[in-house]
């Protein structure tokens, strides 16, 4: 397949959305950006369309290239074509691609793939309470660091005898170290004051003890930031009782996914967490507990507020801070009208309206948005 | 006592158990209960309320039970720390509720046996073996003793599978979340905690997870068993096999499989971030949970987190030959033993459980709801409750509603 170079006005390798709806129609040479767009499956599709409508209208200088990738072929063409897109643009908006758990051990997870072959090593999800939404616990605030490319994931099975399979979980130096770092840094950076490892050493001594260790090696220097440690079934006990406690969370993969998905809980559900996964030189922005959403897709009831805060994630990471800064503040003070509340939250409010008021909010608020 | 009456007297079960129609088959009930209740078969059709011992015992080999004129001989672990003054408790509220349980007490520290090969001391063992059924309180691990923690040595001995930890809410002890009904059951031999690391080279860790088919299918059964003796709807297998295909793979097949030969009792499996995710929403649309090793550690943990803590969850083991063992799951408080501080509730609510497996509902029902009435009337609860009463203070409320309610 050919791998022409984006250009800046013309429109790049599209096979289905049309970049045209994407293109911005007011914009600079020097300021557009291409970033490459994985739909998904799902509910991937119909949000990744909301956010093209949604960055056309801001004039968001953002050019999508969206690769599509079928989950159900065997091959991984698809995926490593999606993998190419992001080395060259060094950014990515992406749908949760679905993994068939009743296929064989060869066909390997594609987001896995995507994380691990691009080194997307920190997965960064930031759970706090959002007004507007009625949760049992309040006043939450939660950084959770999760390493993201290996730990369980390592998809390293083997069945020697029959009957009896063997999962391998790694553990190194290298990566705890580099995530323990990651999750200081940016605890340094977000002038937050306490950052808590979440592991299993007691039972692990060897894997998550060195994982403890490496933490521990790395706090001390960071004098200014507290740091414990805590073990992972007394922390989803605290979690549910109080949750307040937490700051800045690191962990490896596993506990990350109990524990970022009991936090989105928390906060009001999986439509409201944007995600955002870092690597040494790639970035790639999802809903925060990736979910396909297969059995509400194309119903026009998904809420798209994590989608939509995803890419104002990304919007931040482009150094487009005011666009970012203009679509969040016009999301979050959509999520305050209750009536508009989408199925997750209670309501009965369709995608379709509140993208719209997004958008009536977006327009108060300036001049820079395109008319429709 | 009158064994007859308590026999007679079926109740709602502690679990959610649900009143069979008229008409309807009558349930499959552990032998166990048929060894000392042949009637009871009888009464379990034409509406009444049919409560259900936890988990029918393997039917091949009942060992004897000892019991002299109905008293049931149970081997009790009083464990460290804060263990021996809420085991005192459990005693008294027995007594004064005339239960038919003899207390065998036994220690269980860390012996080396021939060999060097660590072991429960052997009187402990032939005790259990003996009357099959214990009660424990919390043990303490200490740290660079040489030797593997206690919890996890008594699971060895005995071979315990199966962890069941049914969470309800308790009424009068309120949490953010108020509809819990949910029991986990959780594979507890293998899995993540089969302690195979390796240090392959300097800085690079391998932990295994082993999954066996016949340990999946051991706890797949008896969870799709629990479910139908306590008459639970439906059964969720909890897994990641979207990411270990393999091994959750594997477990997932052997939860099916016995899914098939349970139709009465729905399945389905969820992701194990899925349920995490739904959970702290709401846990309402849980029933019976079934799940490997951490997963269960995990889950079992946010659940006790739901309905108030460790403090108030029950918590019972089965294991191979008809074993089984009820404990408190918290830690052993140092800092609180022995000062009549600590909270006997959740070693109190596993020995109802205890009690409940033995088919002795009617004492079961008697210090329950007494425990959970002096826990709603709030003049006399310990410390972790939110009061400021003396464990003995606690555990005399208790008696004293106990005698009120006979």
């Amino acid at each position: 397949m050919s791998t022409r170079a984006p250009t800046l006005f013309g429109p790049t390798n599209v096979p289905a959305l049309s970049s045209r709806s994407c293109r911005s129609a007011c914009v600079f040479l020097s300021s557009l950006h291409t970033v490459t767009l994985i739909p998904g499956d799902g509910i991937g599709p119909e949000l990744a369309k909301h956010v093209c409508e949604l960055f056309r209208f801001c004039c968001v200088p953002v050019d999508f290239e969206v690769v599509d990738v079928d989950s159900s072929m065997a091959s991984e063409d698809d995926i490593d074509d999606a993998i190419m897109a992001i080395r060259r643009n060094g950014v990515a908006l992406k749908g949760n691609i679905e993994t068939n758990h009743n296929l064989p051990p060869s066909y390997k997870s594609r987001n896995n793939l995507l994380r691990t072959t691009l080194d997307l090593y920190a997965n960064v999800m930031h759970c706090q309470s959002l007004p507007g939404v009625r949760t049992r616990h309040r006043k939450i605030d939660i950084m959770i660091v999760r390493e993201n490319t290996e730990g369980e994931y390592s998809s390293l099975e083997h069945e020697n005898v029959p009957g009896v399979v063997e999962c391998l979980k790694i553990i190194t130096k290298t990566k705890s170290l580099r995530i323990a770092d990651y999750a200081f840094q940016t605890a340094r950076a977000k002038g937050r004051r306490l950052v808590t490892a979440v592991h299993k050493a007691n039972i692990m001594k060897l894997g998550d003890g060195l994982f403890l260790e490496c933490c521990k090696e790395v706090a001390s220097g960071y004098p200014e930031i507290s740091f414990e440690s805590m073990i992972v079934d007394n922390t989803t006990m605290q979690l549910v009782s109080r949750p307040q406690q937490f700051d800045v969370m690191v962990m490896p993969n596993l506990y990350g996914n109990v524990v970022s998905n009991v936090c989105a809980g928390l906060v009001g559900g999986p439509g409201l967490v944007p995600g955002a996964n870092y690597g040494e030189n790639y970035a790639v922005f999802e809903t925060g507990t990736r979910n396909t959403g297969k059995s509400i897709a194309n119903s026009n009831t998904a809420n798209p507020t994590a989608m939509l805060l995803a890419s104002c994630l990304l919007l931040d990471h482009l150094k487009l801070h005011d666009y970012a800064s203009m679509i969040r503040r016009a999301v979050l003070s959509t999520l305050t009208e209750t009536k508009l509340h989408t199925a997750d939250l209670g309501g009965q409010g369709s995608t379709s309206e509140v993208l719209q008021r997004v958008m009536n909010a977006v327009q108060s608020t300036g001049p820079r948005t395109l008319s429709m | 006592m009158n064994h007859d009456v308590d026999c007679m007297y079926l109740m709602k079960v502690y679990f959610g158990g649900r009143t069979v129609p008229s008409g309807s088959p009558p349930r499959a009930v552990s032998s166990l209960t048929l060894l000392h209740r042949p009637w009871l078969v009888e009464d379990g059709r034409d509406g009444v309320e049919v409560s259900q011992v936890v988990g029918a015992l393997k039917k091949e080999s009942l060992q004897p039970r000892t019991f002299t004129r109905g008293i049931h001989t149970v081997t009790l672990i009083p464990g460290d720390g804060i263990g021996p003054e809420i085991s005192t408790a459990v005693m008294k509220i027995f007594e004064v509720a005339k239960a038919p349980i003899q207390w065998e007490e036994r220690n269980v520290t860390a012996i080396q046996g021939p060999g060097g090969k660590w072991m429960i001391p052997p009187d402990a063992k032939e005790s259990m073996d003996r009357n099959k059924i214990g009660l424990k309180g919390p043990l303490k691990t200490p740290i660079a003793a040489g030797h593997p923690s206690m919890n996890l040595l008594l699971r060895k001995t005995f071979d315990l599978y199966a962890n069941v930890r049914p969470c309800a809410s308790i009424e009068g002890y309120q949490t953010p979340y108020t509809d819990v009904n949910l029991v986990t059951i959780r594979e507890n031999t293998e899995g993540e905690y089969s302690g195979i690391e390796h240090v392959i080279v300097d800085g690079v860790v391998q932990s295994i997870k082993l999954i066996t088919e016949q340990a999946s299918q051991r706890i797949a059964e008896y969870a799709f068993e629990y479910a139908k003796n306590n008459q639970r709807a439906s059964v969720t297998a909890v897994h990641k096999a979207n990411i270990m295909r393999m091994s959750d793979g594997l477990f997932l097949r052997t939860c099916r499989e016995a899914a098939e030969k349970h139709k009465d009792v729905k399945f389905n499996e969820m992701y194990l971030d899925t349920v995490c995710l739904n959970m702290v929403q709401d846990p309402s649309q849980f029933d019976v949970l079934v799940m490997p090793n951490l997963y269960g550690d995990i889950l079992s943990d946010l659940c006790a987190g739901l309905i108030g803590g460790l403090g108030v969850t029950p918590s019972g083991n089965i294991g191979a030959n008809g074993v089984a063992i009820f404990e408190s799951v918290h830690g052993t408080a140092p800092d609180i033993a022995g000062k009549d501080m600590a909270n006997p509730t959740a070693l109190l609510l596993s020995a109802v459980m205890m009690l409940r497996h033995m088919g002795l509902h009617g004492h079961a029902q008697k210090i329950e709801t007494a425990c959970f009435d002096v826990i709603r009337d709030k003049k006399a609860l310990t410390k972790d409750l939110g009061g400021n009463s003396k464990c003995s203070e606690f555990t005399d409320a208790i008696c004293q509603r106990v005698r009120e309610l006979v």
